[in-house]
Formats: structure tokens, sequence, C-alpha cells
């Protein structure tokens, strides 16, 4: 299995790690069952996303698609944000192996997740975001897996 | 690849000069096939069976009571499903262990789905099996109990002889994976009392693709691959001439060794562990510290996955494993940690670092300098830290 440079630099060099204090979204998709957890804060105003950042728990793939993943919304609106595709951060990562597919997918969602609790707590609608295809599992992330 | 530091050798191991250069001539002078009758063929015949009295003696064997094959993954599967072929009137009930390396797992996956039964024995929190859990298992149409005398990812060593006694005593065969174990602890077939045993060449410092079956005479083997009378009629096939000449090296070598080697192993593995879990917050050493092979450290890092500690290992030069869904190729990580009992989340923080003879304690120092650092990083980046 080999990853691209793009994902090696994403994953040595990440973008945007952190948390946002008063964060306008934030949203935490995956558990430790299956090895990765994301969490993407939005920092959104004036309907433009004008920073994110993101804490990965998983492999290089998990880190890089994440990290790019917050690089290619921040300075877009909100309505563009919602576009964001698992293929996008891929091409963006010029590829990924077949099994770490997946962790893109995880990327789009954690932005989707950010962007539904943006839209909650603020009583706004973004135009074609449905809500997280799990959002009754994302109350309670399976961090059972690691306590013991 | 000189700045290296490899610490994988229980995946494969470097080959060592004394049995790569004991192999070349098979490959160019002394290239003939050991069934032809010429000179030429002779001396290849006299190699492999030179090389069959080296492993034998590493093993404390009869020559007679060894079979080459392809490595190990062939011998675990040769010695499970000869039960069906050579002790069709036995039952068919097969124990082995929840943590067996996946050669035997699914060899007897396969046999379940050919009318046998298994059981599947829990292996307890040390990762050491209880001989008493064997015994109790035990039925009338238990045929082969199978359980490796030391385990690949975490390295506990199994109480092979005491089983080996309950086995004989309740007239059931015993075949332990000892693939693991050849080079690290002292082995002889005769004091452990398997039936069956399987080795393989890759991890001694000998060539991949080749290991052997150890079967105690009186028991039976049917053939494994039907064919030419290559050894012994029970596996047919042009031998690997090379490969088991670099196989009786590497087994002697090991064996001469072992006293020396295993001691300095062992120093190495507990000035890393000791290192480690000190500057190390919230990590344990995974298994029975003690009951496990010299050379073998597994440890768990909370809050951080396995595969980023690979790779950010590897910009240093230090290669090593880790029992994390992503090193898998699956969703779940190592059914060894899993059969510890470890939660999931845990198990994918796995780092699995396995020491062998070319380590040195510059290699060892190397990893405890910036393996903190590399877990503090990635900890840095988690969510859940």
């Amino acid at each position: 299995m080999e990853y691209t440079a793009e994902v090696l630099d994403h994953f040595m060099h990440p973008r945007n790690v952190g948390d946002i204090e008063d964060a306008s979204g934030s949203g935490t998709v995956g558990n430790a069952r299956c090895g990765d957890i994301m969490k993407v804060d939005l920092k959104i105003e004036d309907g433009v996303i004008t920073d994110a950042k993101f804490k990965t728990f998983g492999c290089g793939a998990a880190i890089a698609t994440s990290s790019m993943a917050t690089t290619l919304i921040i300075g877009k609106p909100v309505g563009e944000a919602i576009k964001l595709t698992n293929k996008t951060v891929m091409d963006a990562l010029k590829g990924l192996p077949p099994v770490k597919v997946h962790c893109s997918c995880l990327a789009e969602e954690a932005v989707r997740s950010a962007l539904w609790d943006y839209v909650k707590k603020n009583g706004v609608e973004i135009e074609g975001l449905a809500p997280p295809k799990d959002e009754a599992e994302l109350e309670h992330i399976g961090l059972e897996g690691l306590e013991g | 690849m000189e700045n290296i530091i490899y610490l994988d050798n229980a995946a494969t191991t470097r080959v060592r000069a004394e049995a790569a250069e004991a192999m070349r001539p098979y490959f160019e002078a002394e290239f003939g096939n050991p069934s032809s009758i010429y000179e030429l063929a002779r001396n290849a015949k006299r190699a492999v069976e030179t090389a069959r009295g080296e492993v034998a003696a590493a093993l404390g064997a009869q020559p007679t009571e060894i079979y080459f094959t392809g490595g190990g993954s062939e011998s675990d599967n040769w010695a499970i499903k000869n039960i069906a072929e050579s002790y069709p009137e036995r039952g068919k009930h097969i124990i082995t262990t929840e943590f067996e390396h996946h050669a035997v797992l699914h060899a007897c996956q396969y046999m379940e789905t050919r009318g046998y039964e298994a059981t599947y024995l829990p292996v307890g929190t040390n990762g050491v099996v209880d001989p008493a859990a064997v015994e109790a298992a035990i039925r009338p149409d238990t045929a082969l109990i199978t359980i490796m005398l030391a385990n690949n990812e975490i390295g506990t060593v199994q109480p092979i002889a005491e089983i080996a006694e309950i086995a004989k005593r309740r007239g059931v065969l015993l075949h332990t994976d000892a693939v693991q174990a050849l080079g690290h602890v002292p082995i002889n077939v005769k004091r452990l009392g398997a039936d069956f045993l399987t080795v393989a060449a890759h991890k001694i410092y000998g060539p991949k693709g080749v290991g052997a079956l150890y079967a105690r005479k009186g028991t039976k083997l049917k053939p494994f691959i039907h064919g030419g009378a290559q050894e012994r009629g029970r596996r047919a096939g042009t031998e690997n001439v090379p490969g088991i000449v670099g196989f009786g090296v590497a087994a002697r070598l090991v064996a001469e060794e072992l006293e020396r080697e295993a001691p300095r192993e062992f120093a190495l593995r507990e000035r890393l562990v000791d290192a480690v879990l000190s500057a190390v917050p919230d990590s344990r050493l995974n298994g029975d510290r003690f009951k496990r092979l010299p050379g073998n450290a597994n440890f768990a890092f909370k809050y951080i996955e396995g595969e980023s500690i690979l790779l950010l290992l590897e910009r240093h030069g230090i290669f090593a494993s880790s029992g994390s869904a992503c090193t898998s190729g699956s969703l779940d990580p190592s059914h060894v940690l899993l059969a510890i009992g470890m939660p999931h989340g845990e198990a994918h923080g796995s780092l699995r670092v396995t020491i062998g003879r070319y380590n040195t304690e510059a290699d060892i120092d190397k990893l405890v300098e910036v393996l903190p650092g590399i877990v503090r990083r990635l900890r840095d980046m988690s969510p859940l830290h």
C-alpha cells in the first residue's frame, strides 16, 4: 500500500489542527471501534466559512483527508462547502489506496455534520444539506471502545 | 538501506550471510534436480539431506521426522487437514485458541465446513492459555489440539509441554505452530511432546518460502501434494534446494547461538519496555511481561492509531508493526489483541516491536528517543485526548 506525496505531506504537516472556541458549527463522526474519529469545527461569518479546524484519531489517510478537507472549505460560502465530496478530497490528494477510501468519506461526513450543527444552532437553512446519515449515533459516538 | 532500524523481526528477518552464501551454489553450479541420478543431482540431494539433519538437530528430532514445505502456513494447513486424511476414524472435534495465526484459525474454520467442530479457547488478558481449560474442552470426539508455542503479535509463550501431557493422557493429537518461537526459546520436540510442529526459515534469518513440518515417529501423515516421490512421497514437487540449504544453515546457527542471543534480546526488550512505559503516559505492555519471547514488546498507546505511529517512525528510519485495522486491511483491529480483552480503540493504538540478532542498544535508544514525541504529536491531533 502506498500513499501519494500529497497524502504524506498532509499527514506529516497537517493543516488546521485544533479546536475553535465558540465554533459556529462542530461535527464529530466515526467511532473508536473501527479506528477513525474526526472532529471538525467551523467558524462561519455572513454565510462564509472563515476558519476550520480538525482533530482526528486515525491512520495516515484519516489525518490527511481531514487536513485536506479543511483547506478546501476555508473561504467558501456554506452553500459551496456542502458540495465537498469524498471524491473532491481524494482528487486533491491525488488518490488514496482502495482500503482508505472510507477515510475520505468520513472527511466529507465530518464537514456535513459540522454544517448541520451550524444550521441547527442558528436556525438557518442551507439548500441541499441533508441531516447527517446517522445522527442518532453521532449523539453518543462510540467512545466506549476506549474505556477499560 | 543501511541506515534503517529494523524492529519487525516477527514479520520476517534478513537472510544471514552464512545462509545466503551456502545457498548461492545451488542456484548456479549445483543446480541439479535431487531426483536425477548423476553426480550433479546427487550433490543437490545430499545438500537437502544435510539440511534435513540440521533442522532436525535444531529441534531435537530425527531427520526422518522432518518434511520440508513451502513455509509455515503450509505446514499448519498440512498438520490440521491431515487429521481428516490420516485419522478419519477419530472424532471430528478440534481444539484451538482464539489468538492463533490465521494459517491455523482459517484452516480450522475450513475444517468446520468439512464436518468438523472447532473450539476456540479464550486466552485471558495475559495472553497465556490455561492447560486446565484445554483439558476441560477435550471431548470423547476430540481428534486434535492445535495451539501455538509463541504468539506472533504479543510473543506470549504457551505451556505446550503441559498441554502435551494432557493430550497424551487423553489420547488426543497435538500440533503446535513454533514459527515465532524457533531461535528465541529452546525447542526440543521430545521434551515438548507435540506430535506435529511447524517451523519456517524466514523468521530465523533464512530465506522466505521454505518451512518444515515435524511429524513425530509413529504418527500418520498423508501426502499434502500428490506427484513425485519427494519428501518420502508426502510432499511432491522438485525441492527448493537453495531454500532448504539456507534453512538448514539458519536453523543450525540459531540453535547454536540461542544461549547467547536470547538473554541479549531480553536485555534489549527490558530496556525498551522500562523506558517506554516510564516516558509515555497512558501506555502499557500487552500480554504477560515475562511469559513471552525475549525480543517481543507490544505496546498500547491510548487515544492514537497504530498506522500513524508507524508512518512517523518510518520518517526516522525505524520499521515496526501494529495491530490496528489500517494495517490489516479490515475495519477490525488484530484478533490477537481483541482475544486478550483489549477494547477496540486501544487495539488500534498498538505498536509491536520485535528484536532480532541484528539489533543493538543504539537501535533501542533511538526508538526510545523518538517514540514519546511521536505519541505526543498524534495525541495533540486526537479528539479523544
